[in-house]
């Protein structure tokens, strides 16, 4: 087994809302091994999403512990990359190109021709050298979500934080990124934690999978995925079901 | 010719030239050039003025202390801004005081800024402030809290807080309402420059443009009254149809964030 690069260990996330305290999420515990892809998946409303964010820093947990490489995590910083589903995570002022080189001068301190050569370097896995150049608005979703990830791979964090970030796309433009992803993470290994409400999407993605259920969110089960990389095959389409069921008990 | 007549520039001369025509006609049948020039003296007028160098030197100091106002000005606004967006009692102190200056007229407080600092530069800078403080810190606040989210924490994600965190997302993020504070901003201070220029006269050696146009007509140079106001028209025109659509096609329209207001 691979060594535990994060760990969270009875998170509870609340905040305040008009109608009082609201708890998101609800004791869960789980651990990411390094180099692994791990997926949360449930429906709207189990604290996915927020338990990412206490992940990334936004959030702190008001009971319990998230740890990255053993240490505490207490605030937001480039070690932990966020890649969000909003088109408007790219700063529109700056290039494509500029965006990418702007974190690596602030968070890695890199001089303008060494982050270029990265930022360049990275453009390129994402297949966006040609727009190098453009500014944000004129790019599609899908290309706005390439930068992203080019931006995020760049920092060259521990880990990954996708947060539903397909989830805007149409669906052929889905497929397709969740086929780059996957490229992208033979050619680099990084850990992971994507978060998402579609059970293919969480099939092809996940080494394991972590199934939340609302209302506050728990942990449901933590599955084993045999079938990552794979969409329609028997081995994904089992995953699928058994899945399907898990979530409707 | 109707392809001509199609744009609306053209149409515009064509209005800015019958209205030239009428101008001159009805001041060489009916009125006395010393209350009501002909538009052809005021055009003569204009040109000598700004070929002996008069008003271009009027004009200058007018924008030289227009635009120390509005650098003080705006340097405020952002320190009330930052303080605004960072505290909530911050926040209610710019709300406070917004409401209550804003509605007041710079104008207004001259007799004030002439007790204070006395005919001169000071007076008219205090004015200036006072008149572009309040709607581009309006504006700026607008701009910072509109800000999205996603944007803030891209910025935290970068390992950026505090005063990086602002100069390097929330200022450009906010940019398209700070533009527009300024635009605004601009148009109330020009206005209360030539205003104020009227009352405070001449510092030094040097006037401004509403001392120009207040001088002349003392001494009765009806067609150089005429010619100052025109320059205080072009100047107005020049700067928000050409430097601030300039500014707007190199920033705002550039990054596809025009979509403020």
């Amino acid at each position: 087994m691979m060594a535990d690069l994060l760990r969270v260990r009875g998170v509870t996330i609340s905040y305040p809302t008009e109608n009082g305290l609201f708890t998101a999420v609800e004791d869960v515990t789980f651990s990411v091994g390094r180099g692994e892809r791990f997926v949360l998946l449930g429906p709207s409303g189990c604290g996915k999403s927020t338990l990412l964010k206490s992940v990334a820093g936004f959030m702190p947990p008001a009971r319990g512990t998230v740890e990255l490489d053993g240490r505490s995590v207490t605030r937001p910083g480039p070690d932990r990359v966020v890649v969000f589903q909003e088109f408007d995570q790219l700063l529109p002022w700056k290039t494509v190109l500029g965006n990418v080189v702007y974190p690596l001068r602030v968070a890695r301190r890199m001089d303008e021709g060494a982050a270029r050569r990265e930022a360049g370097r990275f453009l390129g896995m994402v297949g966006l050298d040609r727009f190098a150049d453009s500014y944000p608005h004129q790019l599609s979703g899908g290309m706005k979500q390439r930068a992203a990830i080019a931006r995020s791979l760049a920092l060259d964090p521990a880990m990954l934080l996708m947060d539903e970030p397909f989830a805007s796309l149409d669906a052929l433009t889905r497929r397709k990124m969740q086929e780059e992803l996957l490229i992208i993470w033979e050619a680099t290994r990084k850990t992971i934690l994507f978060v998402t409400h579609s059970i293919q999407e969480a099939v092809i993605l996940g080494d394991r999978v972590l199934i939340l259920s609302p209302g506050p969110g728990r942990v449901r089960r933590l599955v084993a995925n045999p079938a990552v990389g794979q969409r329609d095959t028997e081995a994904a389409l089992t995953m699928q079901r058994e899945i399907q069921e898990i979530l409707g008990e | 010719m109707t392809g001509l007549w199609r744009r609306p520039a053209v149409r515009k001369a064509v209005i800015v030239l019958a209205l030239l025509v009428v101008w001159e006609a009805v001041t060489r049948w009916a009125a006395s050039p010393l209350l009501f020039p002909t538009a052809s003296s005021v055009l003569a007028a204009f040109g000598r003025s700004i070929a002996n160098g008069e008003v271009p030197g009027y004009a200058a100091q007018s924008l030289k202390v227009l635009l120390t106002g509005m650098v003080i000005g705006g340097a405020l606004a952002l320190v009330l801004t930052t303080v605004a967006v960072t505290t909530r009692i911050g926040a209610e102190f710019l709300e406070t005081v917004t409401a209550m200056f804003n509605p007041l007229p710079a104008i207004a407080l001259m007799p004030l800024a002439l007790l204070w600092f006395g005919l001169g530069v000071k007076s008219l800078i205090f004015v200036i402030i006072h008149s572009v403080l309040w709607p581009m810190s309006l504006n700026t606040y607008t701009g910072f809290v509109t800000v999205p989210q996603t944007l803030r924490r891209v910025g935290q994600n970068f390992g950026l807080t505090g005063w990086r965190l602002v100069a390097g997302i929330l200022l450009p993020a906010a940019f398209p309402y700070i533009l527009s504070g300024i635009k605004i901003g601009w148009a109330f201070a020009w206005r209360t420059i030539i205003a104020a220029e009227m009352v405070f006269g001449v510092a030094g050696s040097q006037g401004g443009l509403g001392w120009f146009i207040y001088q002349n007509r003392f001494e009765m140079n009806t067609d150089l009254v005429f010619a100052g106001l025109l320059t205080v028209i072009l100047i107005g025109l020049l700067v928000e149809n050409l430097f601030f659509k300039w500014l707007e096609k190199k920033t705002v329209l550039r990054w596809g964030m025009s979509a403020a207001h």
